[in-house]
This record gives structure tokens, sequence and C-alpha cells, in this order.
């Protein structure tokens, strides 16, 4: 291990404390608004400008408060046990400033407990704005984007059913995956249409479904039964917590998140051997390729032309058939996991990718808004 | 609050770096600043993207194909809300021949109650 505890005293400390500008009885403003003006005042207090802060801790919506302040952050953490999350949040804090992962981290509260004005597991900062245009969820933000990516690079639904189709292929070699009969092309044109312009079979799975997964340090991972798969790198960001929020449709955080996870891991796109992305939709897919940097901006069509993602291809992409035909449960990104650690040990039998040495899983969470980035290796 | 209800869209605009945003918030998300100020929007805008919901929201059964749409604000923040004034068909495909991405759009409003009207968008001139 790079440090032992004990070297994390006196490494970091707190530079700027304050509270929102009126505590009490505040019936006029917001829990939202108490949390910001609480991070203001904080910021204030010790000369910080926003710009510094890089790592964002709150109890429940990082996503929602980093868009309201218009933070792009390296490190988010909304851990919620509690009253307590607030001590635990410097913890984390403190570890991550010491292991040099980030510089500055904004910790914030607000509740508007007694007056109840936009109180109790507030969402996203402007959740009041929302709800009156009849979003369907998902599908209707993801397809928006979508349909930005057609209009502005040409993008086709043929380019889509590439995916759809070779993720199938790959369902069909896994026996737990839940939709294992062959789908063609033309199954994916004629499939109805959800939220235009995507077809039901844009959209993943909805499943129930566990995934765990255990982590130690590599000196310990020897004495256990498993071969050890480390981590090389990884990356985070976010940009926003409502599609309406997000500053460009047609690229995600990966485009932050993917190159800080190359570098930290010291390795590059013609080193991985599997790559898992999350595949909520088809266009989630293309969108994280192109932000990646597989391809260029307005080229992933082109990319994943011939069924080049299929078995067999010289791309192999969601293995296990991925959310679209293995397993979504809502919050897939474990599952996109524990794939690159399985086809990392070799326990993949007939969708086995030969070799796989290096994986890299790419998580995309809420309106394509957070996205992580980890890459591992069985070369230990 | 901002100083008019009924008819008129009104936004944020930070007095320190000049930037509107939209939705409203107490500081600017650019600059961080404080001092920002309600101001009328022009209501017109481009259109940035949109979809079809042919699976329609609950409560939304009686609106068929409804479009949500991504409007970019003259002024420059981006809104989300509706396409209306678009002749509806069962296959959205045709529906979407009526519609270009970038195509010039402007705000109607519908009333909800008596206290509440939204801001829809309408092909401009439409």
């Amino acid at each position: 291990m790079p440090w032992d505890m004990r070297d994390l005293r006196r490494q970091v400390a707190i530079i700027g404390a304050a509270e929102s500008d009126q505590l009490g009885i505040v019936p006029d403003k917001s829990a939202v608004q108490l949390h910001v003006e609480a991070a203001w005042n904080a910021m204030e207090d010790a000369g910080v400008k926003k710009d510094e802060i890089d790592a964002v801790f709150n109890a429940g919506n990082t996503l929602g408060m980093a868009e309201y302040m218009g933070i792009t952050p390296k490190l988010t953490d909304s851990t919620a046990v509690g009253g307590s999350s607030f001590v635990i949040h410097l913890g984390h804090a403190v570890a991550a400033i010491a292991s040099g992962y980030v510089e500055m981290a904004l910790v914030t509260h607000g509740e508007s407990g007694r007056s109840r004005v936009g109180a109790g597991g507030f969402g996203g900062g402007g959740d009041q704005w929302y709800g009156w245009q009849g979003s369907a969820g998902p599908p209707a933000s993801y397809s928006m984007a979508c349909m930005r990516h057609m209009a502005q690079y040409g993008t086709t639904h043929d380019d889509l059913a590439e995916i759809a189709v070779a993720t199938r292929k790959w369902a069909q070699l896994n026996p737990r995956a839940l939709m294992r009969d062959p789908m063609s092309f033309e199954d994916y044109h004629n499939s109805r249409w959800i939220s235009y312009p995507f077809h039901l079979l844009d959209c993943c799975l909805v499943t129930d479904g566990g995934g765990a997964y255990i982590v130690t340090s590599l000196e310990r991972a020897r004495n256990y039964k498993k071969k050890p798969i480390a981590v090389l790198g990884f990356g985070e960001s976010h940009t926003h917590g409502n599609i309406a929020q997000m500053p460009d449709l047609t690229w995600t955080a990966a485009r932050n998140s993917g190159p800080r996870a190359m570098q930290m891991a010291g390795v590059d796109h013609k080193d991985l051997d599997v790559v898992n992305l999350y595949d909520s939709f088809t266009y989630t897919v293309g969108v994280t390729l192109e932000s990646l940097g597989f391809c260029g901006p307005g080229e992933f069509g082109q990319f994943v032309k011939g069924q080049r993602t299929a078995p067999g291809g010289d791309f192999p992409l969601n293995t296990n058939g991925g959310g679209l035909s293995y397993t979504h449960t809502g919050m897939y990104g474990m599952f996109a996991t524990l794939e690159i650690v399985r086809q990392l040990r070799g326990e993949c039998g007939d969708r086995q990718v030969k070799d796989a040495k290096i994986g890299l899983v790419n998580g995309t969470g809420g309106s394509l808004s957070s996205t992580g980035t980890a890459i591992m290796t069985n070369q230990v | 609050m901002p100083p008019s209800g009924g008819g008129e869209l009104w936004i944020k605009r930070c007095k320190d770096c000049g930037q509107h945003h939209y939705y409203p918030r107490v500081v600017c998300p650019n600059c961080f600043s404080r001092n920002v100020e309600w101001v009328k929007s022009s209501g017109k805008g481009s259109l940035y993207t949109y979809n079809i919901n042919v699976r329609t929201a609950p409560g939304w059964e009686n609106n068929p194909n409804y479009i949500i749409a991504l409007v970019t604000l003259e002024e420059g923040p981006r809104i989300m809300s509706n396409l209306v004034n678009i002749p509806f068909d069962q296959d959205p495909v045709k529906m979407a021949q009526h519609i270009q991405v970038g195509m010039p759009v402007e705000v109607t409003f519908e009333e909800l109650s008596e206290e509440i009207s939204v801001p829809r968008f309408k092909p401009a001139g439409s």
C-alpha cells in the first residue's frame, strides 16, 4: 500500500466553515437554497473560488447540488447514512485528498426541517421546474439526446441496430441472460416505438437482481481463493442532474472520467482487451464510445458497423449481453463491473475473450449525468 | 419571485458576469455570484432537440405522441418544455417530418389552473 492510515495525520485540514444566512425558522427558503447559501458562505469564509472545488459531498444528491452550483467534480460522494453522514464525508475527503485523487472538497447540508419547503430527500436542484412536460423517465431523456446526435451527425437507426443486434449475440452465449432469442436487424426496425427515435429494442430490460464485489489490498488479496483482479485506474465525473441541464447532449462526462482512468492506468485504447459500457440504451453505448475516445465525435456508427462489437468481431463489447439483453435492474453498473472481473479471471465459458488481460468498464448514471470509468487487469 | 406572472417568461441574469441562466437560482452557476436578477425573456429560441412519446407518462394518456423539447432561448439558457402545434399522426415518423432540429420556435402559454400557467413552444409564426 502507498500509505499507512497513520500517514494521514495532519495531512488534510478544513479551511472554510459556514452556515446558511439564517437558521431557525426560515419559511421563505427551500432546502436547496439553504444548501447553496451555506456553500457560498463557506467558500467566502475560506476565500475559495468555485472552480477550485473538485470534490462534492452531501447526504443524498450530489448530481442536483453540483448542477445547481455549476460544478463538474472529479470525485462525487452522496453517502447518506443519516445525520452522521457529514462526519463520515470528512474521512472520505481526507483519504481522497491525502492520496492525491482530489485537491479541494466541498461538503454541504441544507434542510427545511421545520418549514418543510422542498424538504426531505431533495431531488435535483431544479426539480420544481420539471414534471409538467410529461417526461416518461429515462427513455424520454435519452431519446432526446439520441435525436440531437442524429440531427448533428447524421446518425441512423441502422447504426443503433448494430449495437442492439451485436449485444443480443453475446447474450446468446450467456446461459444467465434473460433475452437469448435471436434478434435480426429486421426485428430491431420492426419493434414498436417507445419514445421516438427509440424503438423498444433500443431500450434495456427491466429485471430483478443483485451484485456485489469485495476490495482489499493486493498484498492481502493473495491470501484468498480467487485470482486477484487489480485496479489499474479509475475516474469519475458528472456534468448535470436533469437532461435539460446537460451541457451538450452529444457527449458525456466520460470525456472527463475516461482520460483520467487511462492516464492513471498508463494504458491506451489499443491496450484494452475487453470493454463493458453501460447500455441503458443503444445510444448510451454509442455516445460513450465517442466520449471515451474510441472514435471521434459523430463516428460511433462507423465504429460499430459490420457487427464489429459482436462475438468474433475485433472489439468485444458488453460480453455478458449487457443491459439490453442480459439484465438491467435499474442500476446496471454493478453487473458491467462484475463481467469485467469474470472475463479477466477467465470464467466466461463460450463468451470468454481469449487471453483478456486488461478490461475497461464505464458506468453511466442519471440522465447521461454521471460517469465512472475503471480499468482492471489480471497481470499481477 | 419574478415581478410578473401570466403570459411572460422570466429567467435569471447575473449582474456580475452578464450570463443568463434557467432554472432560476440564488447563485450564478457560471461565476457563483449571488448578485442575480430576474429578467424577461423574449420567449424566442431554437429547437435544440426533441422526442415523440408514443409510450405516454402517467396522466398523459389523452395526449398521444406528445413531444418533449429542449429549446435554446435567444438569451442562451436551455429550457425543457413541449413542442405544440405539430399535426398529430399515429406514426411518429410522419410527425417528425414537420419538425427540424434547429428550427425557430416561440413560447406559448397554457393555463393549467387559475394560479399556474406553463410555457410551451410552437414553431415560430404558427
